[in-house]
Order: C-alpha cells, then structure tokens, then sequence
C-alpha cells in the first residue's frame, strides 16, 4: 500500500475525472515517482495548461500554477529560470502541448531546458467535447469528425526527438508501472525530459470510437503497445496500427539554466 | 501444503473508498484472481481470500479509491 494522503488535496476529492479516465492513475504514477526519488514537495513545482491534464494541479499538495491554454512551457520555463534548483514538472495533454501550444512544445525541447513534462495523451480534446486534436488517429471519430478523421496524427514523442529533447519516453496507463519508471527517469535526467503517456478517454473518445467502457480502452492499451525491443524485431506490416513504448531518446546534450550560468560566469569575469 | 497455516491468514486486505470511487470496472476487469466485483453499483471485495496482493487493483485505480494493505 502506497500512502498517497500526503501528496493530494483531499478536500478536492473525488477528483472531477470521469470514470475510467486515465488521469488519476498517471498522478498516482507521478507522486510515487517523486516520493521514489525523495524530492520534497517544497522542491517540486508542478505547472499546467488548460484541459482535463491540466487540472492535475488542483489534486496534488506540492506547489502548482495552473496558467493558461498552451503555455504551461512557457510559465514552466520562467520558473525553472528563475530557480533552477526546483524540479519543474508540467503536466499537459495533446491538445495543450501540440496544438495551441506546439510551438512552445518545439522550442522548449530545443532549448533542452530541464523540465520534466508529462504529455498526457487521450487522441481527443475532452473536456472541451470530443473535438479532433492533433493526435487523433486517422479514421477515428471525434465531434468534429463524425465520418472519420481525414488527417494523419501528430508523432508526438518523434516531435520532440527532431526538436532536441534530450530525453523523450512513451508510456500507457494500462503497464502502470513501466509508466512510473519513465517518470522517474525524467525526473531524473539533466535536459528536456518528455514522458508521452496514453491514457484512455472513454467519454469524449471512446463512445465514438466503439469504446464507451473503460475497460475496453485498457484492453486497447494492453493489445497494441509494443515495447522498443520487440519493436525492432517486427515487420512493417506487424507495426501496423501498434504504438511503440518504452525510451525513445536519452542522450546527453549542453543544459540550457546551466549554459546560463556559465554565460553569467564568463560576461561577468570579463 | 501447509496444514499448520490458519485459515484465516489473508495475504491483504483490500479497503475501498466508496465515496471517491466511480465504478469504472477497471480493477474488477484486470484482476488476476477475480477478487472483485460491482454489485448494484458497488465496488465489493467478493472474494478476499483469494486475493495474492499483487497491488494491480490499487495501481490502476484512477480514482484513489483502493488500498490493498499486505499483513
């Protein structure tokens, strides 16, 4: 048993998720992820967007700025600027991260500033009623889609790798505790730290997509997540409609609060 | 195997929090022993003595609603 009571706002709860809804069960992953690696919550901030992600920050008792649509990597980058001790952790959905705020999303991560940031997911704009967003896979149905989405999806995590992250993982919800190492080792890793987690949305996704039951969704989860090693060894035609899981991209790249410093150093030396 | 075990040895106990949980069905579908149940809209423990503690039930709750407590 894991005593979550003093990482979360109980009087909050029950949380406003629907049932089923994937959210919970990452902040869960999170706060043991935090508590694994022994980051008090004065040391941790966690920042957030707009959407149902976004409301994370409402649930948990560290320190939480809940900003406006799409720019939680913005708010994040101030203040991971003005105290690079804190561990910055964003949490933002598809929508938040790759649409109205995608090009804060390239920025960051080509910067490689040491954020941890939780991309939570779900194909569909939720909260805001079903709407297509830039990951909704083509032929799936959304408010704005009833016939079928006739757009190819974002590559998410692949994004962030072009854009210069230096550590870039993705997850589900349903291999829960795969999902909390990844966000372990974001939270431990020196750069721009991107966890993709799927996370299934029954309301606003899965009723139009033949799975209104939660429990379908995770069976989806479990049915078509492929860890990278097994991935190398399928065929094109095999890799067809699966999701790749695992670590994506962990290299070694200059820091940006740490190339700041440095600049301050040298400028002020001179 | 072990006849002087007590019956009553449990390997957990499986506590839910009625008011927070949402009876979305997802730990009564991926237990492996069958442990739970929703009856008239209630997450029960049908089956506790055949619970191993594998912790998946309180890991996949979305909703912070179970615990499961290892004696």
């Amino acid at each position: 048993m894991f005593n979550y009571l003093k990482f979360i706002r109980t009087r909050n709860f029950p949380h406003i998720w629907c049932p089923g809804c994937g959210d919970g069960i990452i902040l869960k992953a999170l706060i043991r992820a935090i508590d694994g690696l022994d980051i008090s919550r004065d040391e941790a901030v966690m920042v957030s967007g707009i959407g149902c992600s976004s409301r994370t920050p409402g649930y948990v008792d560290i320190n939480t700025l809940h900003t406006t649509h799409g720019r939680a990597l913005p708010f994040a980058t101030g203040v991971k600027h003005a105290s690079p001790d804190l561990n910055v952790i964003v949490v933002t959905g598809d929508g938040d991260a790759t649409a109205i705020g995608g090009n804060h999303y390239i920025h960051a991560a080509r910067r490689n500033i040491n954020l941890t940031v939780l991309l939570y997911n779900n194909y569909i704009y939720g909260m805001t009623g079903g709407q297509c967003s830039p990951t909704t896979p083509r032929g799936d149905r959304a408010s704005t889609a009833p016939y079928g989405n006739i757009e190819p999806p974002f590559n998410t995590a692949g994004l962030a790798i072009s854009a210069g992250a230096s550590f870039v993982a993705r997850a589900d919800v349903y291999n829960v505790k795969r999902c909390e190492k990844m966000i372990r080792q974001a939270l431990e890793k020196d750069g721009f730290s991107l966890v993709e987690i799927l996370t299934p949305c029954p309301t606003a996704y899965g009723r139009r997509n033949r799975m209104a039951n939660p429990v379908k969704l995770m069976e989806w989860l479990r049915d078509n997540t492929v860890p990278v090693q097994k991935w190398e060894k399928l065929s094109p035609e095999e890799r067809e409609g699966k999701v790749r899981v695992g670590v994506l991209a962990d290299t070694e790249k200059p820091e940006f609060t740490a190339e700041y410093r440095k600049l301050i150093e040298r400028v002020q030396g001179e | 195997m072990n006849d002087e075990q007590p019956a009553s040895k449990k390997p957990a106990v499986i506590r839910v929090n009625g008011s927070w949980c949402k009876r979305c069905g997802i730990c009564v579908a991926f237990c492996p022993k069958d442990v739970l149940e929703i009856n008239e809209g209630n997450l029960e423990v049908a089956r506790p003595d055949d619970c191993i503690a594998c912790m998946l039930c309180e890991l996949r709750c979305p909703d912070f609603a179970i615990t499961v407590e290892k004696e």
